[in-house]
């Protein structure tokens, strides 16, 4: 069989490659960096963007959605660091350390590095880079699937990002937090961050990413997480991109024996937004809770897509995803469980429901289970629906206007993902985000 | 004044008609029964006085203290004073009991022009509300309705009623599934709220919840209308001799 199709390039496809080409010789890292840049973008020349044959990406058609590339990033001037000051009010009052990333450059002096609790330590990647790291030689690609055409381009093209080491045993009191913030002008900013979390360490990281709405930037950011055995962990997105913007994103984690693990997005803003996850539970009896909430509205597209690697014995699972779609929005969800030869005992549960507001809007909901231990408890649901007329009635008949019984619906719909984030305040913090979501949606 | 006034009401389903002409008046001070047989209306009539969609009034006309009441969406008509305690209350997963309550009260309060309560006055007052109704102080914790058994959905919706103190209360079939006891703090509950300003409909197939709520007035309801009105005896002779000569009288 084969012939090879040769495809045409699109314009985007094109652009990328003279990117590329243009930036390698400044991009940081030594020979093996440059090779696996090199390496990861003939992958990419050869298969080009993902498009809808690609099952993967079958709802999020990449060679239709990207129509051009931004240039590379600058690195920030101070202007935009000014901006950057007023950005993370997406968090509300909870106190975290904050990292700060200027179109995807880390920039030290907006940053908290002062102060380090025992036992953590944070830096960018392009120093890290620089020296000799022996997290980078150890850790860097080596979750994140060298085969997805996303975390290929951010490979190639990785220019800065989050270093950090939680060592064995330390306890983080303060979330450390990731922000990112896009500035005025147009650029494509592609950041790779590494967060290895030590034996029996506990640690929250919160990743923020947001920029300006009239800008068309692009995002593509991916984070490689590696929880050591009985670590306690949780990680929480936040895609709060302008109404323009193409985020594409990538969580590779890796768990060990013991472990407990959560991770949560939530997802409002960004034109198109494709938001990936692979995990793999490899040691014993760890529990994870992988979680999500997305509210669209407009034309945006945003894309979930999940899949959960059961690999040892007696991991639990679960993993719960809502989505309210309003307008013309386009929500995906695609989610596998995958249970490994030997992953006996594995108890996973998987959820997925979504919230139509509109005729309009359309839900694709894919989940998967695949199994190959037989000793397990596995199931998945998957609804999609109109708010409940009855339920509405019932509110107003109790005087409770139209638009505020809705609300109050809509928020208990998405209470069921975000009540899993065990960190109280950015709990509130996300719930006051919905409730401003719908606020603006009802006025 | 008449606080209820429905003439000639006629209401459809899905095109098919199931009011045909109904009409009646409660005034405030009085409590009216309305009783019959499965399918002659009862539950439209309290759903249409709610405002259900679904529930077309085709002709004829109700008007609740002095207004039209077809004028109004369900939530001004509870603002106004109007009050359905259903036979089948909703449970409405991650809403908490104490969230629901409050957002209600505030809004109807907001509607009619007056002040918010303050949190504690508010969990003050439920709290005593709920001692009266035997209600545990978890249930108001928990999610409306969910997991309630269905004598806990009947107490939870008099609370409600106590709490939000309509002008008229409409309660639909409140008694099935109730046992004896359950039934008595209802009852305490409706009769709690008896007033001269105050008017109550309570809709029943059976006399029994009428030995404790003692109606003024007792009406059958049979294909749509009201086929018979009268004071409490009427109560006790439908329960000696069953719905069957009212279900005969009006031809299909």
């Amino acid at each position: 069989m084969n012939a090879e199709v040769s495809t045409i390039k699109t314009v985007a496809e094109t652009a990328l490659a003279s990117v590329f080409n243009q930036a390698r010789g400044r991009l940081p890292g030594d020979d093996v960096i440059s090779a696996q840049r090199k390496a990861a973008f003939d992958l990419f020349a050869r298969e080009g963007l993902p498009h809808r044959r690609v099952e993967e990406w079958k709802y999020t058609d990449l060679r239709a959605l990207m129509r051009d590339v931004k240039p590379l990033a600058s690195p920030p001037d101070a202007a935009a660091k000014a901006r950057a000051r007023t950005a993370g009010k997406v968090l509300g009052d909870v106190e975290t350390r904050r990292l700060i990333f200027v179109d995807g450059a880390f920039v030290p002096e907006l940053s908290d590095t002062v102060g380090l609790e025992p036992g953590l330590e944070v830096g960018s990647l392009a120093d890290a880079f620089s020296s000799t790291s022996s997290l980078i030689d150890e850790y860097l690609g080596k979750l994140a699937p060298p085969s997805d055409i996303a975390v290929a381009l951010n490979t190639a093209l990785m220019g800065d990002g989050a270093v950090i080491r939680v060592g064995a045993g330390a306890t983080i009191g303060r979330p450390i937090h990731l922000l990112f913030v896009a500035s005025e002008d147009p650029a494509a900013t592609f950041t790779r961050s590494l967060v290895v979390v030590g034996e029996g360490a506990r640690a929250m990281l919160i990743e923020s990413h947001e920029g300006p709405a009239g800008s068309d930037y692009q995002v593509n950011s991916a984070v490689e997480l590696f929880v050591g055995a009985k670590a306690h962990v949780d990680h929480v997105k936040i895609i709060g991109e302008g109404a323009q913007a193409l985020h594409v994103s990538t969580l590779a984690a890796a768990v060990g024996a013991k472990a407990r693990f959560n991770t949560f997005t939530f997802t409002a803003g960004g034109a198109v937004v494709r938001n990936q996850m692979f995990l793999n539970l490899d040691g014993e009896d760890t529990v994870a809770g992988i979680r999500g909430a997305t509210l669209i509205k407009g034309h945006q597209h945003a894309d979930t897509t999940l899949v959960a690697n059961h690999v040892a014995r007696g991991c639990q699972s679960r993993e719960v995803f809502k989505t309210v779609l309003d307008d013309e929005a386009h929500g995906v969800f695609q989610g596998r469980i995958s249970v490994r030869h030997g992953a006996q005992k594995t108890d996973a549960k998987m959820m997925t429901q979504a919230l139509l507001l509109s005729d309009r809007a359309e839900a694709d909901n894919k989940p998967e289970l695949e199994i190959f231990a037989d000793d397990v408890q596995c199931g998945h649901g998957a609804t999609a629906g109109a708010l409940d007329d009855d339920l509405k009635f019932y509110l107003m008949a109790r005087g409770i206007p139209a638009a505020e019984a809705e609300a109050l619906l809509i928020q208990a719909f998405l209470g069921e993902a975000i009540e899993g984030i065990e960190h109280a305040g950015l709990r509130e913090a996300l719930m006051d985000q919905a409730a401003a979501w719908l606020k603006a949606r009802a006025s | 004044m008449a606080l209820l006034e429905i003439k000639n009401l006629h209401v459809e389903i899905d095109g098919k008609e199931i009011l045909k002409g109904l009409d009646l008046t409660v005034n405030a001070g009085e409590v009216h029964a309305i009783m019959g047989p499965n399918g002659s209306g009862k539950s439209t009539l309290a759903y249409v006085l709610a405002g259900k969609e679904d529930y077309k009034p085709t002709e004829g006309e109700v008007r609740f203290n002095g207004r039209n009441l077809f004028d109004m969406a369900p939530d001004e008509r509870a603002a106004a004073g109007l009050f359905l305690a259903f036979q089948y209350p909703l449970e409405i997963p991650g809403v908490a009991t104490m969230t629901f309550l409050r957002t209600a009260l505030n809004a109807q309060r907001k509607k009619r022009g007056e002040s918010e309560l303050s949190t504690p006055e508010f969990i003050k007052k439920v709290r005593e509300l709920a001692g009266k109704l035997g209600i545990e102080q978890d249930m108001l914790r928990r999610a409306v309705n969910v997991g309630f058994s269905g004598g806990e959905k009947k107490r939870n919706e008099v609370l409600q009623m106590t709490l939000l103190e309509p002008r008229l209360a409409v309660l639909d079939e409140t008694d099935s599934g109730l046992d004896i006891d359950a039934l008595k703090i209802v009852a305490d509950g409706v009769n709690r709220t008896r007033s001269p300003q105050r008017a109550s409909v309570v809709i029943t197939h059976y006399q029994r919840l009428l030995t404790y709520i003692v109606p003024d007035v007792v009406h059958v309801l049979s294909r749509g209308r009201i086929v018979k009105t009268g004071g409490k005896g009427l109560a006790l002779e439908l329960e000696a001799r069953g719905y069957h000569e009212y279900e005969e009288e009006v031809p299909a």
